[in-house]
């Protein structure tokens, strides 16, 4: 079948409604629209990751200075929860959990590729919408319903899920074993089962919309690398997902219907329990087959994300674009045949760790292309400090930062007296969450003016990403430290171990350095809803880009481009191309007669 | 009134810095900067920011290296831990060295090549011996890190071989750890989880004569020196993990399933005092795998004896069921339902 014939009828479909009225309801609330669906993504996570944080200051506060009271965890945890404000140990558990499930998952799952795969896949492959607006507008709505359930379960007497936010059984799976095994887990693993079919039904139509819509012109290898990326995150999401799903069914049978999946030999309350024969083991397989590969569904739309902002803003085609794609789908194949590296002192099989140690390792040989390539894309550009340039050459410190510390990690020997320890919470915060989030405020800051036609201030930008920066590495780094120093992570507090008394003054340092970057991400969060109804209104093109999203009218049309759909004639990196006037091309510009595309000059 | 106050230094925070913001886009544009690219003293400024990030960094890495440094682990006090310190200060150096080029790289090319109004980039759209390179040393020092990781994992994870090593079985539940000493016979008793009741706190199934001599102890493990430990665990309730810091030994203890982990002691306790001149100085065992509300405070004492005291020691620990008191079994004798369930130690 013709897809161009698809599409032109599509011309034809949105012509013809561009004389309706729509209502506000299907206008702003189920909306089909990729652009309107974006930005439901983007304010919702943008909710979410306060609440993440906020969760996330309150048990600094106690790990720096235990058992003091403080007045801003009693105001927001109450009287029960946080005593004379010390808080509760169970609350503890449980915000160490929920902080974890929302920032990978609201945050850093839905909210990323959500709010960027709608918004830039349609723009940049020059489509009129995705390819089912009514799937992308369930997508949304279960987003919203899995983020209200896991923030509901805050309000429940026996409070939140609080087993860690991998949720491992037999903790999770028996609720006397901790409070936070009753209802609280009960309302996670209905949250994740509603967000698992939104992000099914998000991925699926990022595939077809990818593979089927497509301009003109538009081939696979003139395709920006945001949207390789973001077309590789979703074949991620949709191939493992489906595991995560299984495995929280198994664990509902076990919790509710008394099966014994996971559960074998254990006593409660003294009394040997009825269901035995299962193996907690099978949880964690189950697990973390989506656990790492959700890893990087949650880096690679960053790292798509700062290619285009690196390119953009230094004057220059991205280094190595054929090797970006090629390291991209390595470490999409890769990252399912990893998963046993969380696991190697489980009892694991230690001749199946080796396997999983090989494998890890050579992830790091893609990794390495892409983190040389990007500083490479630096080298003689012109480089344009616009803040979301700053936050993408933050992403390429943090991705190597991190990465290098998973050296370690993967190398299951050397995992052995630093697994579960601090070690690992400083390696995955900077590789990912770091990298993510800065990957996601840099995108924020870019396309803004795409998504709401209006430019969030720069001065307050580089405040912003400077402190942002500065505590990053302030919180993060020291964390090395206490994990070769022995701590173990989840600890509520560090004081009933002797040999931990002398490693609170780097814990107050952590917890400091957390504090200002909170306040830090306040300038963003007021120059992001300031700038969204009072911004200075922004240009079509004001980045001087080659992408087609900024070929589309400053206004939010029904199909984005009133006329015909461009036609894409060039790779999207013609950038300072040498025997050119302007610094760059875009790609809907003809190529000259003799003229070579895709960096050939 | 404190809380209002500090919302309200909060409000004005917000307030200050974006009337700041206002004014430097203001002066900027009365110097004739365009409003949305960043002015070249905006990309100079920004570029020499990157330079002071630089050095700043570096200098707070050097700072933690000084005065967190000397806070980490001491050395190994096992035999495989002297091999694994080893190969983590040779990954450590080769990830040091990796993570200080790029970044000087980085920092200093955001530098160096800012933006500037009458400038223009170098087109440079790829290289392929530049890529090859980069592809393949990495390879190359992978493949380094890897065979020496395996080649240490292969020999730590192969099972110790229980004739010539103590025994030890750990049991851990919600929240404490339980020990038990395999006794005369160097073998431990079968044990059930349905046999868990009263004094029988491990399950120790009275029917299987070589747990008679095993000797169950709370509170401290004592460790031979120089002997290799051959350790069972078991768990029962949750997975814990049997996190030996000190020895860089773990295992997480998984219901319904026996883990298994060896290291041989090199320093005692009281030597280990001696070398950090720490008269208060204790190994322990952690709990490292979250477990519940108590978890953070999951411990175990453990005590590294010369071979003379751990003799003295274990042989005033009372066996579980002693040869005189034979025939008054603690334990119910066994049913023989359980008895079909029985898992093999």
């Amino acid at each position: 079948m013709d897809i161009h014939a698809v599409n032109d009828h599509h011309d034809a479909h949105a012509d013809h409604e561009h004389h309706h009225e729509e209502s506000f309801v299907s206008k702003y609330v189920f909306s089909m629209d990729h652009k309107t669906i974006s930005r439901q993504f983007l304010i919702t996570a943008v909710v979410m990751a306060v609440v993440g944080m906020m969760m996330s200051v309150m048990f600094r506060l106690q790990l720096a200075w235990p058992h003091e009271g403080f007045a801003l965890t009693n105001f927001i945890l109450g009287d029960k929860w946080a005593p004379k404000g010390v808080l509760d140990p169970n609350m503890y558990m449980a915000l160490v959990t929920l902080h974890g499930t929302i920032m990978v998952f609201m945050v850093l799952t839905g909210g990323l590729s959500g709010t960027f795969s709608n918004l830039l896949i349609p723009y940049q492959i020059g489509a009129r919408d995705m390819a089912s607006g009514f799937l992308n507008m369930l997508s949304y709505w279960f987003f919203f319903a899995s983020s209200l359930v896991m923030l509901l379960s805050c309000f429940i007497e026996t409070g939140p899920a609080s087993g860690g936010w991998t949720v491992y059984p037999p903790l999770s799976a028996v609720a006397e074993f901790m409070p936070g095994s009753g209802l609280g887990m009960t309302m996670w693993l209905v949250s994740m089962s509603l967000f698992i079919v939104s992000s099914l039904l998000g991925g699926l139509n990022y595939i077809i919309t990818v593979i089927n819509f497509r301009t003109k012109g538009m081939s696979m290898t003139r395709l920006p690398l945001t949207i390789w990326a973001f077309f590789i995150t979703a074949i991620l999401g949709v191939l493992s997902f489906p595991v995560l799903f299984s495995a929280a069914l198994l664990l509902i049978f076990d919790r509710s219907f008394g099966t014994s999946f996971y559960l074998s030999d254990i006593i409660v309350n003294g009394a040997p329990l009825e269901q035995t024969g299962g193996s907690p083991i099978l949880y964690q397989h189950l697990f973390w087959f989506l656990g790492h590969p959700e890893v990087y569904i949650i880096l690679l739309p960053a790292l798509g994300l700062a290619s285009e902002i690196i390119a953009v803003n230094s004057r220059k085609p991205i280094f190595g674009y054929r090797a970006m794609i090629g390291s991209m789908l390595a470490i999409g194949f890769l990252s399912f045949i990893v998963w046993g590296h969380h696991m190697f002192i489980t009892g694991m099989n230690p001749f199946l760790g080796s396997v999983f140690v090989f494998t890890t390792l050579l992830i790091a040989i893609p990794s390495a292309v892409k983190a040389f390539n990007y500083i490479t894309t630096l080298w003689k550009g012109n480089i344009q400090f616009t803040p979301a340039m700053l936050f993408a050459i933050g992403l390429v410190s943090t991705f190597i930062s991190g990465g290098v510390t998973g050296i370690i990690l993967a190398d299951s020997a050397l995992d052995i007296p630093i697994h579960d320890t601090y070690f690992v919470v400083a390696h995955f915060h900077i590789v990912m969450g770091l990298s993510a989030i800065l990957g996601m405020i840099g995108g924020v800051y870019h396309w803004f003016p795409k998504l709401f036609l209006r430019k969030m201030n720069k001065t307050m930008g580089y405040i912003h990403f400077w402190i942002t920066f500065v505590c990053a590495y302030g919180v993060f780094f020291p964390m090395h430290f206490l994990g070769l120093a022995g701590v173990p992570r989840r600890y509520y507090t560090n004081s009933e171990v002797p040999m931990f008394d002398n490693l609170m003054d780097i814990n107050v340092l952590i917890t400091c350095f957390a504090i200002v970057g909170a306040l830090g991400q306040l300038i963003f969060l007021f120059n992001f809803f300031y700038s969204i109804f009072r911004g200075e209104k922004a240009e079509q093109n004001p980045y001087n880009s080659n992408t087609l999203e900024w070929t589309t009218p400053m206004a939010h049309t029904h199909g984005n481009w009133p006329g015909a759909l461009p036609v894409v004639h060039r790779w999207p990196y013609d950038y300072s191309k040498p025997g050119e006037e302007a610094d760059f091309i875009p790609q809907t510009v003809p190529l000259r007669p003799g003229e070579v595309d895709g960096g050939g000059h | 009134m404190v809380q209002l106050l500090i919302y309200l230094a909060i409000a004005l925070l917000i307030i200050t810095v974006s009337q700041l913001a206002r004014v430097f886009e203001l002066a900027a544009e009365l110097k004739g900067g365009h409003k949305n690219k960043p002015t070249e003293r905006e990309n100079r400024n920004n570029g020499r920011l990157w330079l002071v990030y630089l050095v700043a960094f570096f200098s707070f890495i050097l700072w933690q290296l000084l005065n967190y440094g000397p806070r980490t682990l001491p050395e190994a006090a096992s035999e495989s831990g002297v091999k694994l310190d080893w190969l983590f200060n040779f990954n450590m150096i080769i990830i040091f060295i990796v993570f200080i080029i790029t970044h000087i790289l980085l920092f200093f090319f955001a530098f160096k090549y800012y933006g500037r109004d009458n400038n223009r980039a170098t087109f440079f759209p790829h290289n392929n011996k530049l890529e090859l390179i980069w592809t393949s040393v990495p390879a190359a020092v992978l493949a380094v890190i890897i065979f020496l990781g395996l080649k240490l994992w292969t020999e730590i994870t192969t099972p110790a071989d229980d004739t010539k090593s103590e025994v030890i079985e750990i049991y851990t539940k919600q929240f404490d750890f339980t020990a038990r000493y395999a006794g005369k016979d160097n073998v431990l008793g079968k044990a059930n989880y349905k046999l868990v009741i009263g004094a029988n706190v491990l399950g120790l199934d009275s029917a299987d004569v070589n747990g008679h001599d095993d000797k169950i102890v709370k509170g401290e493990l004592h460790l031979p020196l120089n002997k290799e430990i051959s350790f069972k665990i078991r768990s029962q309730d949750v997975i814990h993990s049997v996190y030996f810091p000190y020895h860089r030994a773990q295992m997480n203890s998984v219901p319904g399933m026996t883990t298994l982990i060896h290291f041989k002691p090199t320093i005692t306790s009281a030597d280990m005092r001696k070398r950090l001149k720490n008269d208060k100085f204790d190994y322990y065992i952690l709990c490292n795998k979250i477990c519940g509300t108590s978890h953070y405070a999951m411990k175990m004492l453990v005590v590294v004896d010369s071979p003379e005291e751990y003799a003295a020691w274990l042989a005033k620990q009372p066996e579980f069921l002693p040869a005189t008191a034979k025939t008054a079994a603690i334990t119910e004798p066994t049913a023989a339902e359980p008895k079909k369930e029985e898992k093999g130690m």
